[in-house]
């Protein structure tokens, strides 16, 4: 009986919290967050009917099995029920995972028109690295890093290329433009996590790992880093900040003339 | 006389004795486990804190009273291995498993009886080495459970904790898996060896099926974590580069290694750390269906399908462990048939779920605590299972991946879900462990208090997860978005008290039930399998092991060894 009734308490206080949530996810920023939402929005509503249906069944069993004296000559099975929920369940949690898959794994679309920026992740901080006015990425190597030298990339010295390179330690990118991210790691597994993006990807060492993105509102997000990678890792934190198209390039510009040249 | 009685206790090759050894190695576990999660739910709520016994403690990881992270981290990494290891895969398999399976089966012991004992010294070892991990200089290791290189296989230079004491701690988990492996070896050979007569594979009851499963399991995937765990000692000892890629600068420190794949590690831990869940889980499935039935006065609902299911969630559990990895920079393409066959599980889940409600619904229910903790079973699987289908499509976990939410959905279904039918069996089985009773009226209050404590601790937490909270952080001050969710958290730590407090109750109800309980004799709980069967009767078997249909005079249920 008691059982039955806190089990019950139980279920409805489950119910409440999704009324009222204490929090809650915040705005998504991309076309694929607000599909995300969609899909994250039918499988709550499909979990929460088998969780408020399988708890109840529960209660009830419990509840009317206690009351009923001398009931129920014991069944040892019944093949055409089970047959039943083992498809329906199945049906069920299949066709969920064919639509959830819908949006993964787009193939990438290429580098055309794509504005490039290289995510360099290591204990415990972020670097971004953007091609400067001759668009093209410099060589680096892992010799050349000096963090306290101001070249946390490694951009290579001598060559060209590499001098209009612009390094910052937030991360800008242009509304409205295809994004393409490519994801450095030099020590540890580190992860890009962006809550509006509603999505992450781990960066791993000797792995360049894509991201792309399309952002249509200008705004300021953290950079959270989601992979344990040592004492620092609750500290390592970032901002991504997506400016207009033209501010962005206004604050290229003015970067690249601020940044020192070696 | 006294030494000499003891010794022999101890080093005892008796199945049951080495259940009891078992059941105190992991009682004594989840307690020092319990404890590491309370410092860890105080820390996040409250890191500036000073506390004094932390200094005394930790003079180094905590000097002056306030934690470190690398200590935070540290303490992490030894509750998850604790729980995981010491709790979860003792406790169900080799405590439970050594102390009823061979009476069930009728065999009266175990295959080999000096491979149990070594398997359990050996493990004994491990548990001693893990301790000792945290014990060096620097401190334990800080790479969390899942020990992921580069930040578990390059050494003391990735962080305080990864010298001396990570070392240490594959060695323990080395350790660890050779005792797994022979344990397992044991109940699998008794399961197709040792069955009285009679006891034909389709006569065993569920719970030895499930053992068996779990037996199963543990022996193809123990070995690939054993061997994972040498190779990285080697990167970390012997200069290979297993798990190492080239070009890693580390600190300021270039590295040797060149020609490795951090990833590889991702595969063959998950390839064991998959069945792992199940390896945690099956065990309790079993114990559920057995204790559903005989509270229930009623057959479990649907028997070979049970089996089937038992298999079918083990064979597809061998084969989703990309499902850890969607974000780890496999490809995408292997994604989705990992998703696929992850949601696949579902349906033998479902089954089971169905068959245990089935089993008890019109039954003559005796709500005994035992009953209780199946039924609270039951009710946990189901919501922690569901959590699993927010996770198995690789686009919603991108976003879940490392969050809170996945840190409740563990909990629930691997850690509360096994813990109940843990605590289940140690209701039903006491008689056989200690010969008494545990307290019922004692046990249905920790049965209550635990089952609102559990539910209000990890059903908030996964609205943490919705709010993006990476778990893993030894503090929430750093992020403006953390900011919102810290009374939850503190909710989250108050409810964790609260359940770690219950459990006093219980320890209460073990240490005086084990003195002074109420002796028991017999087939205390009217059952029909054959541990409950006196010592000098016959153990030659005669019928399925859930006959509750009124089939002998006087009684609902025939023993399996009734003619």
């Amino acid at each position: 009986m008691l059982f039955g009734l806190i089990l019950l308490l139980l279920t409805l206080a489950g119910c409440l919290l999704f009324a009222f949530p204490p929090v809650w996810f915040p705005p998504s920023i991309t076309a694929e967050a607000l599909a995300w939402d969609g899909q994250f929005r039918r499988t709550l509503w499909i979990c929460g009917a088998i969780f408020v249906c399988a708890q109840l069944l529960i209660c009830w069993t419990v509840l009317r099995g206690r009351s009923r004296r001398g009931a129920g000559a014991g069944s040892h099975g019944h093949r055409g029920l089970e047959a039943g929920w083992i498809s329906v369940t199945a049906l069920l949690f299949l066709s969920l995972a064919v639509a959830g898959s819908r949006g993964w794994a787009r193939g990438s679309t290429g580098l055309a028109g794509k504005e490039v920026i290289d995510v360099y992740a290591h204990q415990f901080a972020w670097t971004f690295r953007y091609a400067g006015p001759d668009g093209i990425f410099g060589h680096t190597a892992t010799e050349f890093i000096n963090d306290s030298g101001g070249n946390p990339a490694g951009l290579d010295p001598a060559d060209p290329a590499a001098r209009d390179d612009i390094t910052a330690a937030n991360l800008r990118i242009p509304a409205g433009r295809d994004v393409l991210l490519r994801l450095h790691s030099r020590d540890v597994i580190h992860d890009f996590f962006v809550r509006e993006l509603r999505t992450k990807q781990d960066i791993v060492p000797g792995m360049e790992i894509p991201l792309e993105l399309h952002v249509d509102k200008p705004g300021t997000y953290e950079i959270a880093c989601a992979e344990l990678c040592g004492l620092g890792h609750s500290q390592m934190r970032s901002l991504l900040i997506v400016l207009p198209d033209a501010e962005y390039e206004r604050w290229k510009q003015e970067r690249w003339k601020q940044e020192p040249r070696q | 006389m006294e030494a000499k009685w003891s010794l022999s206790r101890l080093f005892t090759t008796d199945h049951r004795a080495i259940a009891r050894l078992y059941f105190f190695l992991s009682l004594g576990a989840v307690l020092l486990g319990m404890a590491l999660s309370l410092v860890m739910r105080f820390h996040l709520v409250r890191p500036d804190a000073q506390v004094g016994w932390f200094a005394a403690l930790w003079p180094v990881g905590a000097s002056g009273g306030v934690m470190t992270p690398e200590l935070y981290l540290s303490l992490l990494t030894l509750h998850g291995t604790i729980m995981v290891f010491f709790v979860l895969t003792l406790a169900p398999l080799s405590a439970f498993g050594n102390l009823v399976l061979p009476e069930q089966l009728g065999a009266r012991s175990m295959a080999f009886p000096k491979l149990n004992a070594l398997s359990f010294w050996i493990t004994f070892a491990s548990f001693l080495v893990l301790l000792a991990s945290c014990a060096v200089a620097g401190g334990g290791p800080l790479s969390g459970w899942t020990a992921y290189p580069p930040l578990s296989a390059v050494g003391a230079i990735a962080g305080p904790g990864e010298g001396a004491g990570q070392t240490l701690w594959f060695v323990s988990i080395g350790l660890f898996c050779a005792g797994a492996m022979l344990t397992s070896i044991n109940v699998i050979s008794t399961v197709l060896d040792c069955r009285g007569p009679g006891m034909t594979l389709m006569r065993m009851p569920l719970t030895c099926w499930n053992w068996f499963a779990t037996a199963v399991l543990s022996l193809l995937s123990f070995p690939v974590l054993l061997a994972a765990g040498m190779l990285i000692l080697l990167d970390r000892l012997g200069g290979t580069s297993f798990f190492l890629p080239a070009g890693m600068l580390i600190g300021d420190e270039k590295m040797a290694h060149a020609g490795g794949s951090p990833l590889l590690w991702q595969h063959l831990f998950w390839f064991f750390g998959h069945p792992e869940v199940y390896i945690a889980i099956l065990p309790g499935m079993g114990i559920v269906s057995h204790i559903l039935a005989t509270f229930a006065r009623k057959p479990v609902f649907g028997y070979r399908a049970m089996v089937s299911a038992s298999f079918a969630i083990s064979f597809l559990g061998m084969l989703v462990w990309g499902h850890h990895m969607f974000i780890s920079g496999l490809s995408p393409y292997s994604a989705i048939a990992f998703s696929l066959l992850t949601m696949a599980i579902g349906a033998p889940s479902a089954v089971k779920t169905f068959n245990w409600i089935a089993t008890a619904w019109n039954g003559r229910l005796r709500l005994t605590t035992a009953m209780l903790f199946a039924l609270g079973f039951v009710s946990i699987f189901v919501t922690g299972g569901l959590s699993g289908l927010f996770l198995g499509q690789p686009e919603i976990d991108a976003y879940f991946h490392d969050t809170y939410f996945v840190v409740a959905h563990f909990h629930l279904i691997m850690g509360i879900a096994a813990l109940f039918g843990i605590f289940a069996a140690t209701f039903y089985w006491f008689p056989i462990l200690f010969g008494r009773l545990l307290n019922e009226r004692l046990g249905k209050v920790h049965f209550y208090l635990t089952f609102i404590g559990a539910y209000a601790t990890f059903g908030p937490m996964h609205f943490a997860g919705f709010a993006g909270n990476p778990r893993r952080y030894a503090d929430f001050t750093t992020f403006d978005f953390l900011q919102p969710v810290l009374p939850l958290q503190k909710w989250i730590t108050h409810a964790a008290y609260f359940l770690a407090a219950s459990q006093l109750v219980f320890l209460w109800n073990l240490v005086w039930s084990i003195c002074r309980g109420e002796r028991a004799a017999g087939n205390v709980w009217e059952s029909t399998s054959l541990e409950w069967c006196g010592p000098n009767e016959s153990t030659a078997v005669h019928c399925g092991p859930y006959e509750f249909n009124g089939a002998t005079e006087g009684r609902d249920y025939r023993m399996q060894n009734e003619a």
